[in-house]
């Protein structure tokens, strides 16, 4: 019972990320694809986070009064990380928009019968 | 209590995510994402992790959910219906979710202080940046300074977006004719709300731009606001309005400013003989080299950022503007 | 001065450039600076291969931080081997874009397309000499970014939705990877790779750092197209411009094949991965299938890139056949490998480049008849195609020389054989470029369009590695002095200190 009290939040976590990473694959559309793509981000954020939090900790910000800080570092790496994924996002909506201008539609099986890509 | 809450948000956030995948109507499904969005940064706070919540706000809720938006507008709502089989992926999500759980078997109890993740590099952050650095935010000291160097990476990450972007979509061009259809000028309230209102959120990005060395905030979150500030400016009173205040070949230049800026600190730091990025020779006293580091890079940030969320915006404004004339 | 920062140079030259080429607006000045920048980074590449080689490995502490508190540069003679051959290609390609891109780029672009190339070039820069494994997909991502810009840059539509796959699978793995380190990350408390090295306990939390190890394997993986996880790379090299596809052929999954190597020999460990998880068996077997598969399908493709594009993810499984081999030589085989393909492919995508320049076609139909009308680019096509398929006195006979001399180092005979087996397919998909080339004439039809040699400032960078592919294909000191001792130095299994400051005197 304890182990899954201590656990259950990874677990969630693990079903959100799959969650994502199921859409971005099965998702015909490319706009849904870009949303499949920041789900399962956004929740690989929440693992890196759930690794950071102490219980009875508090925000790693100097307080008085305050002796048990969550750790820091994985906040900073996820800042960096939400930057890189909106950096993404961005490239992925602005190539759509160009696809939708050169082949009519974003739906992945219409523009693939209308070129012999590979 | 804080335990509780964290359940009731991650199945909240599990129901949205199930639903996003058989929703069809994209534009609710965009919303969803926003939603879902919002709703980690409330886990984020719960979490204490109060600078990455805010972020987290800002750009997966604000800026990743309009630019979905405007680019829904241009290419249609509805997702067909697929045609290929759905097995495979299912068979793949579902091995990479079993290792995920597998791994999880060895982790250790959530949110104990005594896990190794809290034990080797961390403690010095926690107890001795406030001295080497001298800020209580020890984020920014970790983020601004230790790791300033992936910083350096992220505001780069930020300019290579801008160079896709550009590349892909161009830029409205300056000095154009104002297209009678733009913005939502005839909508008196929205207007005046407008007005009231821009003026404050500037304000209040140059507050989150300089005091992100003792609460949450930064460079990032101060150049997503203010360019939120101008994005307002511009749903109102139409883009062209908008392109005559900052057009698109400044906020180029503001871009590679922000980067320069943020190595130029770099190379000054070499220059005293130090490493790169060592802003401990900035000054005689190691700490207020810090302190001047720090708000410089802090700067440079601030000022890439906010260049490249609004050229991102003008660059998708511009094309939604233009299939609306044709 | 120089010498202090000689680690990070590399990184900070190409980074620093890409705004300042953004600004400089005009396209011959951005063309000019950017090959005068990549080419100051390939000399302290060299300069820092030849101190990695006499002082063993450099470590520089950015921000003054010493590991793991800051994020440290690490270089050692195995990844500044991969970074000469990275900065070397890139300073060529970029003196051969200035007429291809020309013809295949809108003019408005050109600067766009220089200040990606850069971005890109930093990117991989910082990818091979970080010593931290977080830097490391921050790196990752500038030069993904850049990547799915170049070859966005196209006049077919079809680049476009190259790069969206491209972009997708690129993102997956790039998760993928930070899902990994977070692992490694949560069970150690640290990001530096050496300590991550020292700080990994199998027997307290061997399960997390298992599913670590395979997060970042099947990531890497994507980035470097190993079988089956190959699907973006022959659309997005068939439909980018000439010159993107000859600079990313030869650098971006080189370095990405490199990433995977110091995954394996620096942090986990070769005992750990080879030993008690088996991965040799599983790479081993992905890097036949891919060779003959894919070679395979090279011979069957009529577009000449397509070709090339499948021959260069068969290529890749040679790489990893040497490291799946488990020893000093298998791993010498593969890192000499990652050099001397850069050099083949870069030369023979150039060549194609070169015909797309004249005849505005690389079908394989385009190619009837141009051993005479374009005798010094198809010569450079045939030189650089006999490398590929590994005859004597060119660097394609040293790497399969290696490979073959490591596999049979183990007694295994059949591998020997399917290295030689997968050369004869080779033969084939280059034969049937050449006989096109030599034997058939130019339909009369278009016999009327004059078709010239190409402008010499294309000519050039395509015989320079052309002659390197001859150079290091008989003086083979310099390739295997620095690979074995690359090799040896990653097979000891590094005890050093951290922020060792060696070389920094």
């Amino acid at each position: 019972m304890n182990f899954i009290l201590d656990h259950y939040n990874y677990w969630i976590v693990v079903f959100l990320m799959m969650t994502g990473f199921y859409i971005v694959i099965t998702a015909n559309n490319l706009v849904k694809k870009i949303v499949g793509l920041n789900v399962f981000q956004t929740s690989v954020f929440i693992l890196y986070i759930s690794e950071a939090k102490v219980s009875g900790g508090t925000a790693p910000i100097v307080t008085e009064g305050a002796t048990l800080y969550s750790n820091p570092l994985p906040h900073v790496l996820i800042l960096t990380a939400i930057v890189v994924g909106v950096a993404v996002t961005a490239v992925g909506l602005a190539l759509i928009v160009r696809i939708k201008r050169a082949y009519g539609t974003v739906e992945e099986n219409e523009f693939k019968k209308m070129d012999d890509a590979i | 209590m804080s335990d509780f809450i964290d359940l009731v948000l991650l199945a909240m956030l599990a129901l949205t995510g199930l639903r996003i995948i058989f929703l069809k109507d994209l534009f609710a499904v965009v919303m969803l994402f926003g939603i879902y969005s919002f709703l980690t940064a409330l886990i984020f706070i719960n979490l204490d992790a109060v600078d990455v919540a805010f972020t987290e706000a800002a750009v997966g809720a604000g800026i990743s959910t309009v630019l979905m938006l405007g680019t829904l507008a241009l290419t249609g709502r509805e997702e067909k219906e697929s045609s290929h089989s759905s097995i495979l992926p299912l068979i793949v999500v579902f091995i990479t979710g079993a290792a995920l759980i597998y791994g999880t078997l060895d982790m250790e109890p959530f949110g104990n202080p005594d896990n190794p993740i809290h034990k080797h590099v961390a403690p010095r952050y926690i107890e001795d940046s406030p001295k080497e650095i001298g800020l209580p935010n020890m984020v920014t000291s970790v983020l601004a300074s230790y790791r300033g160097f992936d910083t350096l990476g992220e505001v780069v990450v930020v300019f290579a977006a801008l160079i896709a972007v550009l590349s892909l979509l161009g830029v409205p061009k300056e000095g154009q004719q104002k297209a009678p259809a733009s913005g939502l000028k005839s909508h008196q309230v929205l207007r005046v709300v407008a007005k009231l209102i821009i003026s404050p959120i500037i304000l209040f990005a140059l507050y989150v731009q300089f005091h992100g060395d003792f609460g949450p905030g930064g460079g990032f979150q101060a150049g997503v606001i203010a360019a939120a500030a101008l994005i307002l400016y511009a749903l109102v009173f139409g883009l062209p309005n908008a392109v005559a205040v900052i057009g698109p070949r400044f906020l180029k230049f503001m871009a590679a400013a922000g980067v320069l800026l943020y190595a130029s600190v770099g190379f000054f730091s070499m220059y005293k003989g130090g490493n790169f990025l060592d802003y401990n020779k900035l000054a005689a006293d190691p700490v207020a080299g810090q302190h001047y580091g720090i708000l410089i890079i802090e700067l440079g940030v601030g000022i890439t950022v906010f260049a490249v969320m609004l050229s991102i915006y003008y660059a998708f404004g511009n094309q939604v503007e233009r299939s609306n004339i044709q | 001065m120089l010498e202090q920062h000689l680690a990070a140079l590399p990184i900070l030259l190409p980074l620093i450039a890409a705004p300042i080429t953004l600004v400089l607006g005009r396209s011959s000045f951005s063309w000019a600076f950017a090959t005068l920048i990549s080419a100051c980074a390939c000399l302290f590449a060299w300069q820092l291969l030849a101190l990695a080689l006499t002082n063993g490995a450099i470590s520089y502490e950015v921000g003054g931080w010493p590991p793991p508190w800051g994020i440290e540069l690490r270089v050692d003679a195995a990844n500044a081997f991969v970074l000469l051959a990275v900065s070397a290609l890139s300073t060529l390609v970029l003196l051969y874009s200035k007429d291809s891109i020309e013809k295949e780029i809108e003019p408005s672009k050109h600067t766009l397309y220089y200040t990606a190339h850069l971005l890109c070039f930093a990117g991989l820069s910082g990818i091979l000499l970080t010593g931290d494994a977080f830097n490391l997909f921050v790196f990752l991502e500038i030069s993904s970014l850049a990547t799915y810009t170049m070859v966005s840059l196209a006049s077919d539509r079809r680049c476009l939705i190259a790069a969206f796959r491209y972009l997708v699978m690129g993102t997956i793995g790039a998760t993928f990877i930070l899902i990994g380190v977070g692992l490694l990350y949560m069970s150690t408390g640290t990001l530096n790779m050496l300590d991550l090295a020292n700080r990994i306990d199998i027997a307290e939390s061997g399960r997390t750092i298992n599913t670590g190890l395979a997060f970042i394997m099947v990531g890497v993986s994507i980035k470097l197209a190993l079988f089956p996880l190959h699907m973006w790379l022959p659309s997005a090299y068939t439909y980018a411009p000439s010159a993107v596809t000859a600079f990313l052929a030869s650098t971006a999954t080189k370095v990405a094949v490199y990433v995977m190597i110091r995954f394996i020999f620096t942090v986990f460990g070769l005992d750990h991965v080879f030993g008690s998880m088996g991965m040799d068996l599983i790479l081993m077997v992905l890097a036949i299938v891919a060779i003959f598969k894919c070679s395979y399908k090279a011979t069957v493709q009529s577009d000449v890139k397509t070709v090339l594009a499948y021959s260069s993810v068969a290529q890749i499984g040679y790489m990893i056949l040497g490291i799946s081999l488990v020893s000093a030589t298998g791993l010498m085989a593969g890192l000499i490998h990652i050099f001397n393909h850069a050099l083949m492919k870069g030369a023979l995508f150039m060549a194609v480049g070169a015909v797309f320049y004249r005849v505005g076609s690389v079908d394989i139909s385009a190619f009837r008849g141009l051993g005479k009308q374009m005798p010094l680019t198809m010569a450079a096509f045939t030189i650089a195609g006999l490398s590929i398929i590994g005859v004597p006195l060119t660097v394609g006979f040293v790497s399969k020389w290696y490979l073959v001399t490591a596999a049979l180092e183990q007694n295994q005979w059949v591998l020997a054989a399917l290295v030689l087996g997968g050369s004869l397919l080779a033969v084939i998909y280059i034969g049937r470029v050449l006989e096109a080339a030599y034997f058939q004439q130019r339909p009369e039809s278009e016999k009327t369009i004059e078709i010239k040699e190409v402008p010499w400032l294309m000519l050039a960078p395509m015989w320079v590695l052309v002659l390197a592919n001859i150079y290091f294909g008989v003086d083979t000191s310099l390739t295997t002095e620095a690979a074995s001792s690359a090799a040896e130095w990653l097979f000891q299994n590094n005890e050093m200190p951290l922020g060792n400051q060696a070389g920094a005197e």
